[in-house]
């Protein structure tokens, strides 16, 4: 089917939008490869999701249930899974967000700049209490 | 006429024909039936989460099996039946054939719809509408999980009958004297979406039967504990359903793309444009399935290439927005209420796309993911884009169907209510989301931007239930008491630019 009229401006059009999205594509793949590589000094902390808590277990063997104390100045390396079904591990105000699968672990880290409390939530649909799966995330100066 | 349902005739003849058009007014009936029983559950959810704390639904359990039924519903029951009660009315017509290919083919494929439906409601299930393994597995209660296995099963072969239907119809169907480039936009709209229905929907078919057999434990598929991976439903799930997003919303394009040239009194600006994108959208929409994903724990290479496949499906939509953009530009238009939703469809469907891309970015994908971001920019497609287009255009064939006319003011409003509410409602949540609220949450703390977001998109939600309502009553009121259409030229857009049933038909 002939069209009547000039198509550069739709050829312009596609340019710019290509143009954008290459743009955005190029900037996410360079941020995400900058932060998904882990310091190597980082401390590993285990992290179990189950129906409807979360349990951290720190390098040297203590234990935490619904709560996790961490110290400024360090970075953390959230070894992630779950016991049960589904979970995901969040604590949006550092973007830390990954899912516990069971049967599989997932990696992901950050470094707490600041102290204070933040929330851990699930975000993953889990059941009855997926709701009221919450945490608190208490970031202290080292003593 | 055919299209006319002007003379009154027993329902029963209706119910057991299997012309095109009488299946398609089935389609219509039951997919809109659907559409005001999901959206009472939205209304519902909404008014739950006006207040952090336990309002009208009794406890979460109810709570998560409403936002599953109603997803369901909605995308199954509503956007699917409407879009084959639309293809069935007008596809046979713009081919210029008698009938769709398989007449009683096509009565069966409608005929599932009801038996479906009642499974899911009946069941009342609260996997979520992605039926998420292993809870589906070894934590969601039956047989409500089963019913709703059993009615996605029936619903499947319903969309599959019916995309078989459309791609022989057109393909071969089409008058000899009608080449493939011809072919209207809206038909071409059918074609593309039916051949993304036969290559995507086999996979959630064999994954809806794997996720049945580990339910009665006879297969462990998905179920860690015997071996098996929650993750590769997510991928087979996905498979089929990110390519399910451009079956829904390919043919509300369509129908804008009958709705935007008429009321702009221009003939389309590039209808290879148009065709080509629907081909690209087609193709290209099977190379993103896994930016559902990243936050599985998927691999950096992994990421960057669904990322990559997902932007690129990105231009042809834009060549839509630019196609429409082009031909109201210097027309003519007269913003009659079918315009007007077209039109709103169209600057919904560009905000959607533009927050689909941030999604689509790797690093923002955890700020969005499972948020309420992620919520209000798939609601941007399926009730801004599909549900506007589609409610247009049934706006657009009212006097076709019924011969007479709809109230012209009334359908005005309800365009301004639900706008208003659309924005108020999925806006707010995009940024709900960027304050970290999960979805599918019963109750949430009490967060000050939650609770005054939450209340935005409330009150907005109401602004759309009342604009439904006077919708209801405006469709009711006017096939049995509106006034004569003037079949001629309904909309008075003057005679030159033709209405689909205006065209040289051999049959009709």
């Amino acid at each position: 089917m002939s069209d009547k009229h000039s198509s550069w401006p739709e050829w312009i059009y596609i340019g710019v939008v290509v143009a954008l999205l290459v743009w955005v594509g190029a900037e996410a793949w360079n941020v995400e490869r900058l932060i998904e590589h882990v310091p190597e000094d980082a401390e590993t902390i285990k992290v179990v999701g189950q129906q409807w808590f979360w349990t951290f277990e720190h390098e040297d063997g203590t234990k935490e249930i619904g709560e996790l104390h961490l110290e400024t100045g360090k970075a953390y390396r959230l070894e992630i899974t779950s016991t049960d079904v589904t979970h995901s591990f969040n604590i949006h105000d550092y973007v830390v967000l990954l899912d516990a699968v069971p049967g599989r672990i997932n990696t992901v880290w950050f470094a707490p700049v600041e102290a204070g409390v933040h929330d851990i939530q699930c975000r993953e649909y889990c059941g009855l209490i997926h709701y009221n799966m919450r945490g608190t995330l208490y970031v202290e100066d080292p003593s | 006429m055919v299209l006319e349902l002007h003379k009154p005739r027993p329902i029963w003849q209706i119910m057991f024909s299997t012309h095109h058009t009488d299946v398609g007014l089935l389609y219509l009936i039951t997919s809109l039936g659907f559409l005001f029983l999901g959206g009472a559950l939205a209304l519902a959810i909404r008014a739950e989460l006006f207040f952090p704390g336990s309002q009208i639904i009794a406890d979460s359990m109810t709570f998560n099996r409403m936002f599953t039924v109603h997803g369901t519903t909605l995308i199954f029951l509503f956007i699917l039946p409407s879009a084959s009660a639309v293809g069935n009315y007008f596809v046979p017509i713009m081919v210029r054939y008698k009938d769709m290919a398989y007449p009683k083919l096509n009565a069966i494929a409608f005929w599932m719809i009801p038996p479906g439906g009642a499974l899911i409601w009946l069941g009342f299930a609260d996997f979520t509408w992605y039926a998420t393994p292993p809870y589906s597995i070894i934590s969601a209660p039956g047989p409500a999980a089963d019913m709703w296995i059993f009615g996605l099963k029936i619903l499947g072969v319903s969309s599959i009958l019916g995309a078989i239907n459309f791609v022989v119809t057109i393909l071969k169907c089409k008058h000899p004297d009608m080449s493939i480039g011809q072919v209207p936009l809206l038909a071409w709209s059918f074609l593309s979406s039916s051949l993304i229905i036969l290559v995507a929907l086999p996979t959630f078919a064999a994954a809806l039967l794997m996720l049945l057999t580990d339910r009665l434990g006879v297969s462990g598929f998905f179920n860690p504990t015997l071996g098996g991976d929650p993750i590769a439903y997510a991928h087979l799930f996905w498979f089929t359903f990110h390519p399910e997003v451009y079956v829904l919303v390919i043919p509300a394009i369509g129908m804008m793309y009958e709705i935007i040239p008429r009321f702009s009194r221009r003939p389309i600006f590039s209808h290879a444009s148009g065709v080509a994108a629907f081909v690209i959208l087609a193709i290209v929409g099977f190379s993103s399935w896994a930016h559902h994903m990243y936050a599985t724990g998927m691999s950096f290479t992994e990421k960057t290439v669904f990322m990559v496949g997902t932007l690129a499906a990105v231009p042809a939509s834009a060549m839509h927005v630019f196609n429409f953009l082009a031909t109201m530009w210097g027309g003519r238009i007269r913003f009659s209420t079918p315009m007007m939703w077209a039109v709103g469809g169209i600057a919904l469907f560009f905000s959607a796309g533009a927050g689909g891309v941030v999604n689509s970015a790797m690093p923002l994908d955890f700020v969005t993911h499972d948020s309420y971001w992620v919520v209000g920019h798939f609601h941007l497609f399926v009730m801004g884009t599909i549900a506007f287009g589609t409610i247009g255009y049934v706006y657009y064939m009212f006097p076709y169907v019924t011969g007479r006319m709809y109230n012209e003011a009334l359908g005005k409003v309800h365009f301004v209510l639900a706008m208003v509410g659309t924005v108020m409602v999925f806006f707010t949540q995009h940024v709900l989301g960027l304050y970290g609220m999960p979805r599918r949450i019963y109750d949430y703390p009490p967060i000050p931007e939650w609770i005054a977001m939450n209340q935005i998109a409330t009150v907005g939600a109401m602004l759309i239930g009342v604009s439904m309502a006077i919708w209801l009553g405006n469709m009711i009121h006017s096939s049995a008491k509106g006034k004569e259409a003037n079949m001629e030229d309904p909309f008075g857009l003057g005679g030159r630019y033709y209405y689909p049933h205006q065209q040289k038909n051999p049959h009709h």
